[in-house]
């Protein structure tokens, strides 16, 4: 039995009303649908505001995180005065306030494979927008094996991906991505950088996704996978198959329940991450004060340069790092720099396998630099 | 000449080309062409076996390659490639844990 909707409700929900697909009867499915919201961040902020907006009955939001300066270029959710506070709660209180109808339930926890079971139990849809390769297996398999949709979007720079994974039949994740790549391979969107705009779009078309599974209209996303270019405005649809082998959802799952998703994903085979191979901001200024022959390496990309740099250290961008080696010496002490760390232990890691010793990455980055050393520098 | 649609991920290892034209009459052998131009895309795009590595898909006319031929799926000259790999967003540190 669907709910009904009161006069209020009826008030509120007339543009979809007016709309023969949707209807009363389809408003009082929506009423009627509870969505998981995994992740209050660039995805989640449109979806969870679109899914209010529309009178989702019971929404949930999952993140662990606070609300961060960085943050409000692009999660639309948040807003200034939220600063510091919990995500989960920030985003509670905007869609209450955009919709005190709906119920929103919030857990202040990182989705694992411990909690995820119950955490999702009470809701029909989940949809995906984690911002990690861990998250999105652990988001995949969970839907497969309580058989659930999986709304899933993803984003970089200016491409963007998404589509319906586990619906109707219709292929997983896993079944595109049947595993992930090494850690480091993929620059993230913190190193690469995103269009604020880019999770508005895909988010509203996960929204969008997710209103049409409640309602059954339309052609869902499934067995589709939509990529946005945003730079040269292009949409493409690719056609996905259900993957015969597919460890979890194929013929003869091998994946029965969840797994360690951080383990699956993978640790560095090499550690280079490991505290022998750092130098702090402080020891690499003491130790040029006191005129150590450091050649500094940034491996940021060219246009990062311009917001911050240690005086005197020389560009190789990452991509370009294997190919130029014979530019560097393993005789001389070297020290890799980049945005906070990441980038350059990678760069590290290319440097030891080539047999060099005397190398050292700075700790936390150029940002760590600013913090510590160089307060005339900003911070990104 | 076939044409590859490089995502914006991998623009890194192609000096930022986005679209790249390269000769080859099957898949095999226009990602030979690619990775012999721009050698860092090798260890992105293929596995120590020659095979593609399983977080990357290559697709033609909507079909993954893997539906049709794989790697000797041929191409004529006004067929375009696109590479479409995993891409997670947001985070820096995989052990910071936040959806």
């Amino acid at each position: 039995m669907l709910p009904e909707l009161s006069h209020e409700e009826i008030h509120r929900y007339s543009r979809h009303l007016l709309i023969p697909d949707v209807g009363l009867e389809g408003q009082r499915k929506l009423k009627a649908a509870s969505v998981l919201v995994v992740g209050t961040g660039g995805l989640g902020s449109p979806v969870a505001l679109y899914l209010a907006a529309a009178g989702i009955g019971r929404i949930g939001l999952v993140d662990y995180d606070v609300v961060d300066f960085t943050n409000l270029q692009r999660q639309i959710i948040h807003s200034e005065s939220r600063l510091g506070d919990l995500k989960v709660e920030s985003a509670r209180d905007r869609l209450q306030d955009l919709n005190s109808e709906i119920q929103v339930d919030i857990y202040n926890e990182y989705l694992n494979s411990e909690n995820a079971f119950e955490i999702s139990a009470p809701y029909d849809i989940i949809v995906d927008g984690t911002d990690n390769f861990p998250s999105r297996y652990l988001v995949n398999d969970l839907c497969v094996l309580t058989g659930k949709p999986n709304v899933y979007g993803s984003i970089y720079r200016f491409d963007g991906q998404a589509s319906v994974f586990n619906a109707e039949g219709g292929p997983c994740y896993r079944c595109l991505f049947p595993e992930p790549p090494p850690p480091g391979l993929v620059p993230s969107c913190a190193e690469g950088g995103v269009l604020g705009v880019l999770p508005g779009t895909i988010g509203s078309i996960q929204a969008t996704e997710t209103l049409k599974l409640i309602l059954g209209i339309g052609e869902p996303l499934i067995g589709r996978l939509l990529l946005y270019d945003a730079l040269d405005l292009s949409f493409q649809t690719v056609k996905l198959q259900k993957n015969p082998d597919c460890k979890i959802c194929g013929e003869n799952p091998q994946v029965t329940q969840l797994i360690d998703y951080e383990e699956f994903c993978g640790i560095p085979a090499c550690d280079h991450t490991s505290e022998e191979w750092d130098i702090t901001a402080s020891e690499l200024s003491a130790r040029l004060k006191a005129g150590a022959p450091m050649r500094l390496i940034d491996v940021r990309e060219p246009h990062e340069l311009e917001i911050s740099r240690l005086e005197g250290a020389e560009l190789i961008p990452l991509g370009q790092f294997a190919s130029r080696l014979s530019e560097l010496d393993s005789a001389e002490e070297i020290v890799l720099i980049c945005k906070s760390g990441t980038r350059s232990a990678r760069a590290l890691e290319i440097l030891a396998s080539a047999g060099f010793k005397k190398v050292k990455n700075l700790k936390g980055g150029v940002n760590a630099w600013a913090v510590k050393v160089d307060p005339s520098l900003p911070i990104y | 000449m076939p044409t590859l649609k490089i995502p914006t991920p991998l623009r890194p290892y192609t000096s930022g080309e986005s679209t790249i034209t390269l000769p080859g009459e099957t898949v095999a052998e226009v990602l030979e062409a690619l990775v012999e131009r721009h050698p860092e895309l090798k260890r992105h795009l293929l596995g120590d076996n020659g095979q593609l590595r399983p977080y990357v898909n290559l697709f033609l006319k909507e079909e993954n390659v893997n539906q049709l031929q794989g790697l000797e799926t041929p191409l004529t000259e006004r067929d375009t490639l696109l590479i479409i790999p995993s891409i997670a967003g947001g985070k820096e540190h995989r052990r910071d844990h936040a959806p």
